[in-house]
């Protein structure tokens, strides 16, 4: 199989007052090509920041992290940021658009960042919104959207530099449940074409759309067949 | 890219119009003042300038009031002093109060002056009507004299008086020309006509020679010195200053040398002292403006936090986050440097036309303003672009 994602060993801890914190406690993951992964956890066992890690925003205090084989340990900003643009298609829980800039202009931003020509940017940037269905709401800006298009465009958005990895933060979570329905179907149809997913939810119901399920809890990752350790 | 941050950076400039333009007015009024104080300054020097060249570039104007045994030059001096290495020409001047008459009108009080050829060759548009005094008419001693207008009205109403008589001193004069009433002359003319005394005096100028051997007026008291070159007149002035001392027995206060060159070149040094003082000035207003952009692009920076943590998290490389805000600085102040200078050139337009002066546009002003202007936006915009830059991208995605 073809692995595009490696993490061995991943430590997350933060320094709170004297003491440190430690929110990921070795972490071994991994992800293949193609492969539509839920992350599921309850709220504050570290599944955002197993994302930002995931998504070159943070590093790890400990442990390997490869992207599509290449280690990401020694990077600097610049190079994190030439990656994110490259392999990285963000989807956050409140889609994050940028009010001033309308639908097709929000889509464009990633572009811009990755040197495309101007034309070449529209065209794209047509090609996604038509993916999510928006081709006649190009030209609305985010307040002239509903949550569930809002977030189509923020897929869009995601796509549009074709990213090794679909990274989504609770995608669903400001939806509600018909829309977060229709998204989820987006999901299902982008991975139908090969895109690699991943989905970080705390709802089993949204997690069980994956073809995969992990769960995180208390910083630590299992597999849906491993033997989950009682918590009390 | 680069093209893409002056349109974002624009955006953002129009979608605040109010803050920005009110951010931008520090920069305006820097600008403008730096901008009329420079354009006005130069209008006046300018001007000032060109008129002392016009009267006193490449002269040394002596006046030689002599000591009580010794009233004035002599013929013997001005050979001696026209000999001086640099020196081209002398052009002398004798006067005094005299009465002058035609036929039973009697005017008292009129100036006459004997003035050699060269002072008509030095002003070459002093004679309206007629002809000036000639080389010829000096040598020969002629009974000639040019008249000033107020003279002519004094003595001839509205006639042409050239070709007419007059008596001064009982001695017959005709007369050959007219003066240019606007045209000055000398320092001392220019002087008297701008306080807008000496309205009604009549004046007579007589040749030189004529003045000194037929009219009897011992003694020249002024002269102006014509040189070759003006770089010189320091070195001509000092052997000017020698023969003089020679002339008057090295007798204090006989004589005064004024070298119009450094002159005009004092003015000037003190004019772009004034200019460099105000401009510093001014620039306060321009420092106040800086401080108020920095400020604006600070608060941008923390309203727009979660923007830039997206910006990040979409590939946007620390450069390029600081080159967007970098240009939207610039960008206002630039806005606010355009908009000074323009209105700079209105109040120096408005001041120039108050003053009666000619307005000039100085390249180095429009320079000064929009460099200064874009200057100010690279220095104080640098410090918010560069925290913008070094904002955390997950702790800007979280704030919210
Ligand atoms: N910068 C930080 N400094 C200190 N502690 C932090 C920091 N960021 C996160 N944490 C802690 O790490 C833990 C996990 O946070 P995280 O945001 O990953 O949770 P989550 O699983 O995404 O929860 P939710 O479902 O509510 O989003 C929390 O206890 C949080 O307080
Ligand atoms: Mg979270």
């Amino acid at each position: 199989m073809n692995e595009i994602l490696s993490m061995k060993n991943i430590i997350k801890s933060y320094h709170m007052g004297d003491e440190d914190q430690i929110i990921l406690k070795g972490i071994n993951f991994s992800v293949n090509k193609g492969e539509f992964v839920s992350i599921l956890g309850p709220s504050g066992s570290g599944k955002s920041t197993m994302m930002n890690i995931i998504g070159c925003l943070d590093k790890p205090t400990s442990g390997e992290y490869k992207l599509n084989g290449e280690s990401i340990d020694n990077l600097s900003e610049k190079e994190l940021a030439h990656i994110r643009s490259r392999e990285i298609g963000f989807i956050f829980q409140s889609f994050f658009l940028l009010s001033r800039l309308n639908a097709l202009q929000n889509v464009e931003l990633p572009l811009i960042y990755s040197g495309i020509s101007p034309a070449d940017r529209k065209t794209r940037a047509l090609e996604m919104l038509e993916k999510v269905k928006l081709t006649n709401k190009i030209h609305n800006f985010p307040n002239q959207l509903s949550g569930g298009q809002q977030q189509r465009v923020a897929i869009a958005r995601a796509l549009a530099n074709s990213p090794t990895i679909l990274l989504a933060d609770e995608p669903t979570g400001a939806l509600d449940q018909k829309t977060g329905h229709a998204v989820m179907e987006l999901f299902k149809a982008l991975h139908a074409e090969g895109h690699t997913i991943i989905m970080i939810t705390h709802d089993e119901h949204i997690a069980k759309n994956a073809t995969r399920i992990v769960k995180i809890l208390d910083g630590n990752l299992y597999e849906a067949d491993d033997e989950i350790p009682d918590v009390d | 890219m680069f093209l893409e941050n002056i349109k974002m950076s624009l955006q953002n400039v129009v979608n605040n119009k109010m803050r920005s333009f009110l951010t931008a007015l520090g920069i305006i009024i820097g600008v403008a003042s730096i901008i009329s104080l420079i354009t006005i300054m130069q209008i006046a020097t300018n001007s000032i300038t060109t008129q002392f060249n016009d009267l006193g570039a490449g002269k040394l104007v002596v006046s030689a009031p002599g000591t009580p045994l010794k009233k004035g030059l002599t013929d013997r001096d001005l050979q001696t002093i026209s000999q001086i290495q640099g020196v081209t020409a002398v052009s002398p001047t004798l006067s005094l109060q005299a009465t002058a008459v035609r036929g039973n009108i009697v005017e008292e009080n009129i100036t006459l002056e004997g003035k050699s050829n060269i002072y008509f060759d030095q002003n070459a548009d002093i004679v309206a009507l007629g002809r000036p005094l000639t080389k010829i008419d000096g040598e020969n001693k002629a009974l000639v004299c040019v008249i000033n207008t107020d003279l002519q009205q004094l003595l001839f109403s509205n006639d042409d008086p050239i070709g007419k008589q007059l008596q001064i001193k009982d001695i017959t004069y005709t007369v050959v020309g007219v003066l240019d009433p606007t045209v000055a002359g000398d320092v001392m003319n220019m002087v008297s006509q701008q306080r807008g005394t000496n309205n009604s005096d009549g004046k007579a100028i007589i040749p030189y020679q004529t003045a000194m051997v037929v009219a009897g007026i011992r003694g020249i008291t002024s002269l102006e010195v014509i040189i070759d070159d003006p770089d010189n007149s320091t070195q001509i002035s000092n052997n000017l200053e020698v023969a003089l001392k020679q002339a008057f027995n090295d007798k204090d206060n006989s004589y005064s040398i004024i070298n119009m060159d450094s002159l005009i070149e004092t003015m000037n040094t003190m004019l772009s002292m004034m200019t460099s003082l105000l401009v510093g000035i001014a620039s306060i207003a321009l420092l106040v403006g800086g401080i108020g952009i920095m400020n604006m692009m600070l608060v941008s920076v923390t309203e727009r936090t979660q923007e830039i943590g997206l910006r990040k998290a979409l590939g946007a490389k620390p450069i390029q986050i600081q080159t967007q805000f970098i240009i939207e600085s610039i960008f206002l102040s630039l806005l606010g440097g355009i908009l000074g200078l323009i209105l700079g050139l209105l109040i120096s337009f408005v001041a120039s036309r108050a003053m009666d002066l000619d307005f000039i546009v100085s390249a180095s002003a429009i320079i000064l303003g929009l460099g200064f202007s874009a200057g100010v936006g690279i220095v104080f915009g640098w410090m918010p672009a560069r925290n913008a830059s070094r904002l955390n991208p997950i702790d800007a995605l979280r704030s919210n």
